[in-house]
């Protein structure tokens, strides 16, 4: 088969069982499975091809075919692929987490009514994340970033019975739509600033010789950046993504760590000669960034559920790609994308394991079960990977590529890339808060991992609830993800060689070791509180103690949202409530006025109709009367 | 009032001066018989007992008879003795009669409309009266030969109004078949009168 | 003679004749008011054919027309009161509102006349109730009649 082809089936085959589902679920419950499960699973192999096929010459492949006429003829609208050293490992990354995923889920939503409606979109949400990845049209890439909104609006809103669902489906809608307002404006404006919808030939534009920068980088780079922003959940506009937790537990694990979420990241590193064109936007971006690292760090060490502490991490880590990105270190944001995938997924996916031995999410009713690592082992262990390579521990996936990000940000600092693009201030930022953020994600890993499990004395009071026992699908989906979730960040030696910007990945002694005692030290101060806490009450939860008087706005995401309320949701209201008043007492008066005037003179005359003939006769007779003098004495007066 | 309506032909006999209203024997006859006619119309619409409605009626439609003698139309006046009198007024007591007209005074003759009504007659006279007295106020016309003879008429009728004349044999017919279509009968079906 | 008198003569006769179709309650006296009027305009008729001395005595010839046509008019519209009489008992013009626009309490839109609901037309009249018994002494009388 050629490369090509395999390339365009990725994403046509789950998009094709998307269909399928949704027109035969219904009629056919019993293809459901195997429809969801093997056209992902072929993709998947189709994806591996495609990566070893195009991994033996490290060649770009472009294929394109003109799609539509835009009524500009210098401006075509293609279906383009660009298959290159990012594309290819990041559509694997997608296909496999989303398999494992449907996998997943036909133990998990073994019992839902609504699994082909879930099953159909989850396909479809994969189809359209593929084709964010493969794509090299700016056109396409806005269909599969709109098809993926719409989606993740379906599948947050899955439990639609509860109206936490409703509104966090309906929150996630409008914040990313917020978002991607600007953004249309912006890919409309690079188009036009660039002469093409292709992607290869914008950034060929804007890089190498005859380098030609665009009319206004400063603009399009933030218009681009508040789409980014809104899709993959950073500062101003995260707020969504802790409250999506209302959807099903395998939708969290495929919206952080494939999809969604990791559509602004890989936007930005395909446009990265976009951004860095512009200094300012790459300040914006490290700001952006730093913000978004040391806030979800600080808001995660207060979260009670969780799967919230876990959406906080995703936010966070969204956050130290994007700082890559703002230090123009594309490889490591790619990098970082893959690992954090694989270990998100395993997170989410164990996170699932342990609500349903539990029965709950929430970590102070946690804290108190006594046993829940030997009911729920495997819950327990890929939690435990999982956590330590979200706290960047030597030899897990997450701390070479986070490695990689801070090595990056430290030779921005130091302006060590001579005629970088990327302003001394950016890289500081990007490092500084890379450090802290270091400290504080392990130390709330430790404390969702010592308050999950940790009970040395078996001082817990209640035992753990007797649950069904876990499908051996999802217990092989957490072990399989806890492969490369381990064993990813060896990747560092040969992804360099892959990746055409070629940066080198390897990990450096002095940022390793600031980045590692940082963690450590996290990992300590929670431990420390946490046996605190444990020594005098059984509710131990570290959170208080670490943070003080910060705990309770962390804890409500730093009242975001009432801010958010405050300043839109009010005036909006207030100015709905004006238009409804405006409508139903001013303009509905003169409505009334104009169907009761008429009626009224109606009633009026219908008096005359008594149905007397004589009356009707007599004025016939003085009308006639009337006319005849009128006429008789115009005459005669003229 | 106004020339237009005044034709100027035939106003007056060349030669002949006239004085307004001079009263000749004719218009002497005239007025009298014309009060009596005026006098029976007026209580014909005003008399509370219906039959002697039907007489004044009577009363009207001859005296107008009469005055079709002075005109020198006495063909006119014999038809108008023969259908009006003779038939005409004969139905209309017949249907007096047969919706049970009571022979007394009926006080409820009238409607409530009676004031309107005379309103409106009052104005029709005067406005009719001021017209037709200001437009034909110089206009005689000439009796000295009769214009109305019953050779002429017959003539004129079946020389140049025969088809007309056809046509009205026709609307009679279709009248008479139709006033006895209305005014059959249609009770119940016989089955249930025998019944009874 | 002077054309003044019958044509003035004429007008009156005709004005009598509408007052008497606008003030008269029996049907059959409306029919008689109208016959005035006709005759009115007979008269008028033949006195200006003889002042104009048509040649094919249009105006006589009309007056003809017009007794006959009366004729056939008294024919059917006694037929038509006949008929009314039967049906409703009653043939007071004013008493005939089928057609009127009933306000939307009105229950026997079906009826023609409404003796009971227009109790100011009697009172104004001094009617003794006499047109009230009609409609179901009437009905009695015709089924009487008919057997």
């Amino acid at each position: 088969m050629n490369t090509i082809t395999a390339a365009a089936l990725v994403p046509l085959l789950p998009f094709a069982a998307a269909a399928l589902i949704l027109l035969t679920g219904r009629s056919a419950p019993g293809f459901v499975r195997p429809l969801a499960v093997l056209p992902t699973l072929t993709a998947a192999g189709l994806a591996v091809l495609v990566a070893v096929r195009q991994g033996e010459d490290h060649r770009t492949l472009l294929a394109a075919t003109e799609l539509t006429p835009t009524g500009d003829a210098a401006l075509p609208v293609s279906l383009a692929l660009q298959l290159d050293g990012y594309s290819v490992p990041v559509a694997v990354l997608v296909a496999v987490v989303a398999s494992a995923v449907q996998i997943y889920s036909t133990g998990y939503l073994r019992d839902d009514p609504r699994y082909p409606s879930y099953a159909a979109l989850v396909s479809l949400f994969t189809a359209a994340m593929l084709l964010v990845v493969y794509t090299d049209d700016l056109m396409v890439l806005l269909v599969g970033w709109e098809v993926m909104g719409i989606c993740s609006y379906f599948l947050v809103g899955h439990y639609w019975e509860t109206p936490a669902a409703r509104a966090a489906s309906l929150k996630a809608f409008l914040v990313t739509k917020l978002g991607d307002v600007p953004f249309l404006i912006g890919i409309l404006a690079l188009a036009t600033d660039t002469g093409t919808f292709r992607i290869s030939a914008i950034t060929a534009s804007l890089t190498g010789d005859g380098a030609t920068p665009p009319e206004h980088p400063t603009l399009i780079a933030l218009l681009l950046l508040a789409g980014v922003a809104g899709k993959s959940a950073q500062v101003p506009l995260h707020t969504w993504l802790p409250d999506a937790m209302a959807g099903p537990t395998p939708v969290s694990a495929l919206i952080h760590a494939a999809t969604m979420v990791a559509a602004g990241v890989w936007l930005v590193a395909r446009l990265l000669p976009v951004f860095t064109a512009s200094a300012a936007a790459l300040v914006v971006l490290a700001v952006l960034a730093a913000l978004t690292m040391t806030g979800s760090a600080l808001a995660a060490l207060a979260q009670d559920d969780v799967k919230r502490v876990l959406a906080y991490s995703t936010i966070g880590q969204l956050g130290l790609m994007t700082g890559a990105l703002a230090v123009a270190d594309r490889d490591a944001a790619v990098f970082h994308l893959l690992t954090h995938g694989a270990f998100k997924a395993l997170l989410f996916l164990a996170a699932g394991v342990l609500i349903h031995a539990a029965g709950t999410g929430s970590l102070t009713a946690l804290a108190r079960m006594r046993d829940l690592r030997y009911s729920a082992p495997d819950a327990f262990w890929g939690l435990t990977i999982g956590l330590l390579a979200l706290a960047a521990l030597p030899p897990f996936a997450g701390f070479f590529s986070k490695e990689a990000v801070v090595v990056a940000a430290e030779h921005a600092a130091r302006g060590a890339g001579h005629g970088s693009p990327v302003p001394v201030a950016a890289g500081w930022t990007v490092l500084v808060a890379a450090v802290i953020t270091a400290l504080l994600t392990a130390c709330y890993a430790t404390r969702l991992w010592l308050m999950a499990f940790h009970d040395p004395v078996g001082a817990r009071p209640e035992p753990a609830p007797r649950a069904a026992p876990v499908s051996p699908a999802m217990s092989l989906m957490l072990w399989l993800l806890a492969l490369p979730a381990l064993g990813l960040g060896i990747a560092y030696r040969w992804l360099p060689d892959w990746f055409p910007d070629g940066t080198p990945l390897e990990p450096e002694l002095t940022t390793s070791a600031t980045a590692t005692g940082a963690a450590l030290l996290g990992i300590l101060l929670g431990y420390g509180a946490w046996r605190r806490r444990y020594e005098t009450d059984d509710a131990a939860d570290p959170g208080p103690a670490l943070l003080g008087r910060l705990f309770r706005p962390a804890a409500a995401g730093f009242r975001l949202d009432g801010l958010y309320a405050a300043l839109f949701v009010r005036p909006v209201g207030g100015a709905a409530r004006l238009v409804r008043f405006l409508d139903r007492e001013v303009v509905g008066t003169y409505v009334r006025g104009a169907a009761g005037a008429p009626g009224r003179l109606g009633a009026l005359t219908r008096r005359a109709q008594t149905g007397n003939v004589q009356t009707y006769l007599s004025v016939l007779a003085a009308g006639a009367l009337v006319l005849a003098a009128t006429a008789v004495l115009t005459t005669a007066g003229g | 009032m106004n020339p237009l309506l005044a034709p100027a032909v035939l106003t007056a006999a060349p030669g002949e001066t006239r004085e307004f209203l001079s009263p000749a024997g004719v218009e002497i006859v005239f007025v009298l018989v014309g009060l009596v006619t005026l006098g029976a119309g007026i209580l014909c619409v005003t008399s509370r007992q219906l039959v002697h409605a039907a007489l004044y009626l009577v009363v009207a439609l001859g005296g107008l008879a009469v005055h079709y003698l002075l005109l020198t139309a006495e063909f006119i006046a014999w038809v108008q003795v023969l259908i009006y009198l003779g038939s005409v007024v004969v139905l209309l007591l017949f249907g007096l009669m047969l919706t049970r007209a009571p022979i007394g005074p009926s006080p409820d003759a009238d409607s409530r409309n009676r004031p309107v009504a005379l309103a409106v007659a009052v104005l029709a006279a005067a406005t009719l009266v001021t017209l037709v007295a200001d437009a034909f106020r110089t206009t005689w016309i000439e009796l000295d030969t009769p214009h109305g003879r019953s050779g002429d008429i017959g003539a004129s009728l079946f020389r140049h109004w025969v088809l007309p004349f056809e046509l009205l044999s026709v609307i009679l017919l279709a009248a008479l078949v139709g006033a006895i279509v209305i005014s059959r009968k249609r009770g119940p079906a016989p089955a249930e009168e025998e019944q009874r | 003679m002077h054309l003044v008198y019958p044509a003035v003569l004429s007008a009156l006769l005709f004005s009598t004749g509408v007052y008497g179709v606008l003030a008269r309650r029996n049907a059959i006296l409306v029919l008689m008011s109208v016959e005035l009027m006709l005759a009115a305009v007979g008269l008028n008729f033949v006195a200006f054919d003889v002042w104009l001395r048509d040649t094919l005595h249009s105006g006589q010839v009309f007056t003809l027309f017009l007794i006959a046509l009366a004729a056939a008019e008294i024919g059917i519209g006694l037929a038509i009161v006949l008929l009314v009489y039967r049906t409703y008992g009653d043939n007071a013009v004013d008493r005939l509102r089928a057609l009127g626009d009933r306000r939307a309490d009105g229950g026997d839109a079906g009826r023609g006349t409404d003796p009971g609901r227009d109790a100011g037309d009697a009172g104004d009249t001094g009617d003794t109730g006499e047109p009230a018994a009609a409609p179901a002494g009437g009905a009695a009388h015709e089924r009487e009649a008919a057997a």
